[in-house]
């Protein structure tokens, strides 16, 4: 498993990154777990619905999109607040979609990302498209696609990886292998001894790497970005990672998966080892640490406080929504539905 | 004037909005080089190059996931399913993705976005190549249903399908391929949501679609000579759904018939139904009658296949004892 930096932070070969370039990176994880925790402490007072956390998934989405140009498309999950975070999505339209507000699902026009994928697959197509539609363009922009280990076992996971290959298009698919689907471990979800080994069977370079390693995320994306932007086609990235927290706020994990395990992960935090490698070259302090946790709060209350504050939808923006202009059925029905 | 079938007329639409729109691509199975298994694009390969329309796998969920992702970047996009049964294969995407997706980005996002099927019976391949599935369609919110019924309309509603920023779903009907019309010079662009009244008549109202507009009409010229006056209203489109004109000709004739090709059960006609029972009432003077294939599986043989759909003598029969009843 290709790895760059280690546990313990220290490189296995050159670091990709000059040093400011990964404590930025480092202060994105520690914004990306403020929010996080703050998004699972906000549903538990209820007033999020429900949330699924990424706590442990912070190196393989920051570092991933960190190598993307800001017109790269992305198409992610409802687990990827933090990929689509660095990717311009505000953190305020990620809350107000987590309190059932469909503005949540619609970003500055500039920002090129897709609404968090609700449905399990369906996106990685939809990425394809994406692609597709930036080479008929003649632009250079790639699409990346983010899922987990389970979505791999969708229908839809082959169509895309296939059709990207045939198409040749722009398209990196990043799969963050984070060991469980809901409660299915990795094992029992396929029997390919790795995620990245799919890759062979369409004719793309599939790579396995430790999903926790801020540096090796960022060269392995790197690498997958410039193939594809170079006309090379798509690539497969299995970013081995883990997932120390529920699948979603409304399930327990203490039913199917021992503790011991998650501990065990907990010693391999994506963070700490960035920290130790910024700490050795004197350039963390724990004053630092406190400010920059600070300001993530602060920027993370900030987004709470937009997300709380919009004016709450009413029934008649459903139906405009629906469809550019209203047809004379729902016309009516609308009427009728705004009428009390 | 120039006569096209049909299904020249498919591929003569497709080709003057391709000419119109310079970023209007479609994709399908077999649609470049094989020109489509109903010969519905033969031509616009040649035309329009391979990168405009373009063959793909056999991945019904990728071709039209593809086009969405596509379209939301402004593409406009044809996506053909070779079969409508096989819009099972990807119902997901076109009822969960493709019909939410505005909605979900608060409007937002548009889907200049056409998904063109080969829809319905008569040609004798079976349970899953043969039924007629706009009813599927009509009931997702956020989808256009479109099926028309003539070459001229064809190309009419393929390019205001075409132009129309919200997904259509188009069907085709392979029992009509053959059939022939002259086609006016120039552009041809019709409107969704229209309804035609393709006979005028003062006892009944027939509303139809696709296949069965040429047979309610055939079964109006025999109901003529019986001395009942048949209205024939050929939809055209289901979402929007002309409800104005159906409503007017209720109003006029005091007596309503749906002929479904679609399987009995909520089927488009009892949509209408409820509505005409809802909205002119009080100006019935009998039961809206609905003729439809039964529920049943479309049988391939061909004695059976006739018996399912409904054919003239249907029409005409339960027309003509809906007045015996009397």
């Amino acid at each position: 498993m290709f790895q760059i930096l280690t546990p313990s932070g220290a490189l296995n070969q050159e670091s990709p990154l000059e040093v400011e370039m990964i404590r930025r990176l480092y202060r994105a994880m520690v914004f990306a777990r403020t929010y996080d925790r703050k998004g699972t402490a906000l549903q538990k007072q209820g007033r999020l619905a429900t949330y699924a956390p990424f706590e442990g998934q912070e190196a393989a989405q920051v570092g991933s999109a960190a190598a993307l140009d800001p017109d790269d498309w992305m198409a992610a999950t409802y687990r990827d607040g933090a990929a689509m975070w660095m990717q311009g999505y505000p953190l305020e339209l990620l809350l107000a979609g987590r309190t059932g507000d469909e503005r949540g699902g619609s970003p500055p026009v500039h920002v090129p990302v897709l609404p968090p994928s609700i449905t399990v697959g369906g996106h990685m197509v939809h990425a394809v498209g994406l692609g597709w539609a930036a080479k008929l363009r003649g632009e250079s922009r790639i699409a990346i696609t983010y899922f987990g280990d389970g979505a791999t076992s969708e229908g839809d996971f082959h169509e895309a990886m296939n059709f990207a290959a045939v198409f040749s298009v722009p398209c990196v698919f990043f799969c963050q292998n984070n060991g469980w689907a809901i409660s299915l471990p990795r094992e029992e979800q396929t029997r390919s001894e790795t995620i990245a080994q799919k890759a062979i069977a369409y004719g793309m370079p599939g790579v396995q790497i430790d999903g926790n390693d801020l540096l090796a995320v960022y060269q392995t994306t790197k690498e997958a970005i410039e193939r594809a932007r170079g006309g090379e086609g798509p690539t497969l990235i299995e970013a081995v990672t883990y997932r120390l927290g529920p699948h979603t706020t409304a399930d327990d994990p203490g039913r199917y998966r021992a503790e011991g395990l998650t501990e065990e992960w907990r010693r391999r935090d994506p963070l700490e080892r960035v920290r130790l490698f910024l700490s050795e070259r004197e350039v963390w302090s724990q004053s630092w640490q406190q400010q920059i946790e600070k300001e993530a709060a602060e920027e993370v209350d900030l987004a709470i406080e937009r997300a709380e504050g919009m004016s709450p939808l009413g029934p008649g923006e459903i139906f405009d929504a629906m469809f550019e202009s209203l047809p004379p059925h729902l016309a009516r029905q609308r009427a009728e539905a705004t009428q009390q | 004037m120039a006569e096209l079938t049909y299904r020249e007329a498919v591929a003569w639409g497709i080709a003057q909005e391709m000419r119109r729109d310079p970023n209007l691509v479609m994709l399908g199975e077999d649609i470049a080089a094989a020109g489509g298994v109903f010969k519905t694009t033969v031509g616009l390969l040649d035309e329009f190059g391979p990168e405009r329309v373009r063959d793909t796998p056999i991945s019904e969920q990728a071709i039209v996931g593809a086009a969405m992702g596509a379209a939301m970047t402004g593409i406009p996009v044809i996506a053909e399913i070779m079969f409508s049964d096989f819009l099972a294969v990807c119902w997901d995407m076109i009822a969960n993705e493709i019909a939410k997706s505005r909605y979900m980005t608060d409007g937002q996002v548009s889907f200049p976005l056409v998904i063109r099927t080969a829809n319905g019976g008569g040609v004798r391949f079976g349970a899953q190549h043969s039924q007629s599935v706009e009813n599927w369609a009509m009931m997702i919110p956020g989808l256009k249903v479109v099926a028309p019924s003539t070459p001229i309309d064809v190309i009419g509603l393929m390019a205001a399908s075409i132009r129309d920023p919200d997904p259509v779903v188009f069907f085709e009907h392979k029992s009509l391929m053959a059939t022939k019309a002259e086609i006016p010079d120039g552009e041809i662009i019709d409107q969704l949501g229209q309804a035609r009244i393709v006979r005028d008549g003062s006892d009944v109202t027939i509303a139809a679609l696709a296949l069965m507009v040429p047979r309610a009409l055939e079964a109006a010229a025999a109901l003529e000579a019986d001395g009942i006056s048949a209205e024939v209203i050929d939809l055209r489109s289901l979402v929007p759904l002309d409800t104005n004109t159906l409503l007017e000709s209720v109003q006029k004739t005091g007596r309503f018939f749906t002929v479904e090709e679609n399987p009995r059960l909520c089927g488009w006609g009892a949509e209408l139904a409820s509505i005409v029972s809802e909205e002119s009432f009080w100006a019935l003077d009998g039961p809206v009658i609905r003729i439809t294939t039964p529920h049943i599986p479309l049988p391939a043989a061909a004695a059976l296949e006739d018996m399912a759909l409904p054919s003239v003598d249907r029409i005409y029969e339960t027309i003509v004892k809906s007045f015996d009843a009397r």
